[in-house]
């Protein structure tokens, strides 16, 4: 499939950030979900390249065991590869035989490649018939805030995922960003002054003083103490 | 499919949905605190219901349908080797 330079696979427009996530209505193994039954909650959509393979079986595993904590964080998790629903359930069925793990997030079985396609999950450079390792966070009214793509060689860091959403989570509570390596209970970056008015008010002992764990290397970058979301 | 099966038979999670609204009307979001199942899973199941007119839907308000008024033994007795 053709990738044009203005983000177009086969016609359709790939997702960009910020933007509304492609809509579906797929079949997984828990059923024919739709991405309006994740409204209002958060949604970290998956694909993997295929059931039955290494890799992925050590990203499921992973990825079962920081599903209480996106739960805690209300942020459901959803796979997808292009197998069957027969072959899902083979296989989350052999995951936890073989390790005692249960895979509690549904997977898209996406035969026809519908959401696949509209989510650009098939890198041709790697493979025509598989997806690659993408990661697709969905905020509560269905716009995509991040997106992270691995090779099929390279499993994913599963941690980095749930510090993504605690980020984004930060970012949309407080009206903050965050700096690189960032854990809750980390200062927060303050965002960068748009005016010269408020670049000197940043530079002010006042400022300082009204601003919880204030910290400035430059009007450009300061620092602050939050609450946790 | 998740709450009705092939052959017309509920799966457990669609006879814990019908239950939940049994003589009550109530949100998807309520059903959710009521099974303890995933809210995604509540609204995909309930639209199945409603699909297959085990349950109504008012607003967003859910309920389980009315059951045929006619008594069960007599409709079972109606069909050839029912009993």
């Amino acid at each position: 499939m053709e990738t044009s330079s203005n983000g177009t696979t086969g016609g359709a427009r790939l997702p960009r950030l910020n933007e509304p996530a492609p809509d579906f209505e797929a079949t997984t193994t828990h059923g024919v979900i739709r991405l309006a039954d994740y409204a209002g909650g958060w949604l970290v959509l998956f694909s993997h390249p295929a059931d039955f393979t290494p890799v992925c079986t050590t990203e499921f595993l992973a990825f079962a065991a920081i599903h209480p904590e996106l739960q805690r964080r209300h942020t459901e998790l959803l796979g997808l590869s292009i197998d069957s629903v027969t072959s899902h359930i083979a296989w989350v069925r052999n995951i936890e035989e073989k390790t005692g793990v249960a895979i509690p997030f549904p997977i898209i079985a996406d035969l026809d490649r519908a959401v696949a396609t509209a989510y650009g999950m098939v890198m041709p450079g790697e493979s025509t018939t598989e997806t690659s390792r993408c990661v697709f966070v969905i905020d509560p009214i269905g716009r995509v805030r991040a997106m992270i793509y691995y090779p099929l060689t390279t499993g994913r860091n599963t941690e980095e995922i749930v510090r993504l959403v605690d980020a984004l989570q930060m970012a949309d509570a407080r009206q903050v960003a965050t700096p690189a390596n960032w854990r809750p209970g980390d200062k927060v970056i303050i965002p960068t002054p748009a005016t010269l008015e408020v670049a000197a008010e940043r530079m002010s002992e006042e400022y300082a003083s009204h601003t919880e764990g204030f910290e400035r290397v430059d009007w450009y970058l300061c620092t602050k103490s939050v609450e946790a979301v | 499919m998740a709450c009705v099966n092939s052959d017309g038979t509920l799966s457990p999670s669609g006879r814990a949905l019908v239950a939940a609204l049994e003589g009550n009307s109530a949100t998807a979001e309520e059903v959710a605190g009521a099974t303890g199942l995933a809210l995604f899973r509540v609204r995909a199941g309930l639209r199945e219901l409603v699909h297959a007119n085990l349950v109504t839907v008012e607003g967003d308000l859910y309920r389980a349908a009315a059951k045929p008024t006619e008594a069960p033994d007599r409709a079972d007795a109606s069909r050839p080797g029912a009993r």
